[in-house]
C-alpha cells in the first residue's frame, strides 16, 4: 500500500536517493516541478513506468495537491 | 491523481511507493525552488523584502516605531516566535498611541500571498485593493518577506 508522505519526508527521501514522479500533464510539469523530478503523466505510467524509473529504489509520486 | 498512479505503480512491482499528498502546491507555498520555465522570472517569494522589521504583540508601539524609522520602514509585520505573521503596522497604525501595545495598536490577520504567485498576479491584486506592500507566508503562515507594490512594478518594467 503506498504510504502518504508530507514535505519533509519527502527531502529526506530525495537526499537519500529516492526517485521524485510528477504525474500531471507536460505544460503544468515544464512551468513548474520539483527539482529533479521525472515526468510520467498518469495515462503513460503503464507504459513508461518500468522504463523510465529503477524499481529497485524509492518512487515518490506527486500532483497539484491533495487529488 | 498522484495515488492512482502510486497504486498502479505497486501493481506493476514497485516496492517502495510514496505519495506526497501534499503535492507541488504545497512545495511552492513553502517557497522551496522548483525547475521548468515559471522559475526562470521572479515570483512574490523572490522579490519580497526579507528585511521587513517585525515585532511582537507585547511590545510598545512607541518602541518598535522608534526602531523601524531609523531603518527608513514604515512598515513592520506582527509575528510570534515562530514568525507566523499575526498582524501588521502600516504607517496609519504606526501614528498611533505610543504607549499602546502592539496588539492593541496592529491591523490583525492581514492577507497573505504564497511565494509561488506571479508578480503579474500580484501587480494587479495591490492596484486593485490599493495595497502598497503585502506579507508573504508560506503555506504554515510563516513570514518570507514584505512584498512592496513599487518593487513588484520596477521588476514589471524589465519585461
Amino acid at each position: 500500500m503506498p504510504r502518504e508522505i508530507r514535505r519533509e519526508e519527502v527531502r529526506k527521501l530525495v537526499a537519500s536517493g529516492a526517485q521524485l514522479v510528477e504525474v500531471l500533464p507536460s505544460p503544468e510539469y515544464e512551468e513548474d516541478h520539483l527539482p529533479g523530478a521525472i515526468h510520467i503523466p498518469l495515462r503513460k505510467i503503464d507504459s513508461q513506468a518500468m522504463e523510465l524509473l529503477d524499481r529497485n529504489r524509492a518512487v515518490i509520486l506527486y500532483c497539484w495537491d491533495t487529488t | 491523481m498522484s495515488p492512482r498512479a502510486a497504486w498502479r505503480l505497486e501493481t506493476l512491482g514497485f516496492g517502495e511507493v510514496y505519495h506526497y499528498v501534499d503535492g507541488k502546491v504545497d512545495w511552492m507555498a513553502a517557497g522551496l525552488p522548483t525547475e521548468g520555465t515559471n522559475a526562470l522570472h521572479p515570483r512574490a517569494g523572490d522579490i519580497a523584502r526579507k528585511d521587513v522589521p517585525t515585532c511582537g504583540l507585547k511590545e510598545k508601539l512607541g518602541d518598535v516605531k522608534a526602531r523601524v524609522e531609523g531603518q527608513g520602514w514604515d512598515a513592520v509585520v506582527v509575528v510570534n516566535d515562530q514568525r507566523v505573521v499575526l498582524g501588521l503596522l502600516r504607517a496609519r497604525e504606526l501614528a498611533g498611541d505610543p504607549e499602546q501595545l502592539i496588539e492593541k495598536a496592529m491591523r490583525p490577520g492581514p492577507s497573505t500571498f504564497r511565494p509561488y504567485v506571479s508578480l503579474h498576479e500580484m501587480l494587479h491584486f495591490m492596484v486593485d485593493h490599493k495595497r502598497e506592500s503585502a506579507p508573504v507566508t508560506t503555506s504554515d503562515g510563516r513570514l518570507v518577506g514584505l512584498l512592496l507594490q513599487k518593487d513588484v512594478a520596477a521588476e514589471m518594467e524589465k519585461k
